[in-house]
């Protein structure tokens, strides 16, 4: 294998650096939550490279249960998404002001 | 060889079509570019060695979930523009810097940490003897076997968690989809 563990680390790191600005900058509930699911695949690419570095294969099983998490934590939220649009029909974040003072 | 090739293919892919995905004005648009990107993180998996972790990626990944969320964007039709007036005056910018920053830090780390020379790697045929499948079905249910048993209650309770979420109480919430009752008295036109 020719390509330094160190290049996948920095598209890891590029990745999960779009996927935070994503997070703060958007509005839409939907394209924020997307953003997270970059961040989360940032770091799986990131475990698979360390798995591969050490020659071991812990690091997949951990990416292995962070896709199961993912999985679990999509269907909550998109539910959380589905049932935020019921009650103020809209996706915008800035919508969801109930708490505010 | 090959991998360095594919890398070099595959990442400038990956990392575009991130940024047009946190770019993108039209939900379905960056929900099509963010399957792309799983896709590279795939190929990415498959020249790391895991096989397995590439086919679950396509399947689990830009299958399913993406499906999940196509169906959600097109049930709530939320396609519509956004405004583009900021709430906080600069979040883009200092959301910008911030991520900037974040980047150059883990840079650094990985610089400091195992740097970006060439070095020797581990064997990985040897790791992968009888097949990726088989190697990592050995550790996970060897090593983390317990593990595994709780994220079957974790699935069970993201699953109920969804049906409350989902649910809905006729009686004290308008549906759009009763007819509304003509008030007692009046002709009805």
């Amino acid at each position: 294998m020719r390509t330094p563990i160190s290049y996948f680390l920095l598209v890891s790191a590029l990745l999960f650096t779009i996927g935070t600005i994503g997070v703060l900058v958007r509005r839409n509930a939907l394209i924020i939550f997307m953003s997270v699911e970059l961040q989360l695949n940032a770091v799986n690419l990131a475990l698979v490279a360390f798995s591969r570095q050490q020659g071991n294969l812990t690091g997949q099983v951990l990416a292995f249960f962070s896709m199961v998490v993912a999985a679990a934590e999509v269907v909550v939220g998109l539910a959380i998404i589905v049932s935020l649009y019921r009650k103020r029909r809209s996706a915008d974040v800035d919508d969801a002001n109930l708490l505010k003072g | 060889m090959a991998d360095w090739v594919v890398f070099w293919v595959i990442a400038p892919i990956s990392v575009v079509s991130a940024v047009a995905m946190v770019l993108a004005r039209n939900a379905v648009h960056a929900a099509l570019l963010l399957i792309v990107n799983f896709f590279t993180l795939a190929l990415f998996f498959l020249i790391l060695g895991s096989p397995f972790l590439f086919v679950v990626q396509i399947i689990v990944y830009a299958g399913a979930i993406m499906v999940l969320f196509l169906f959600v964007i097109m049930l709530l039709g939320v396609d519509r523009p956004v405004p583009l007036t900021e709430r906080i005056k600069g979040q883009r910018w200092i959301a910008l810097a911030l991520g900037i920053a974040l980047a150059v830090e883990v840079a650094l780390a990985v610089r400091l940490g195992i740097g970006f020379s060439r070095g020797r790697l581990p064997d990985f045929s040897h790791v992968n003897n009888g097949g990726n499948v088989r190697a990592l079905a050995n550790v996970l249910f060897n090593s983390y076997f317990f593990p595994f048993e709780v994220t079957s209650i974790l699935l069970i309770v993201a699953a109920i968690g969804a049906m409350l979420h989902g649910r809905r109480d006729v009686a004290d919430e308008e549906t759009l989809d009763a007819p509304v009752e003509a008030p007692a008295g009046e002709p009805v036109p």
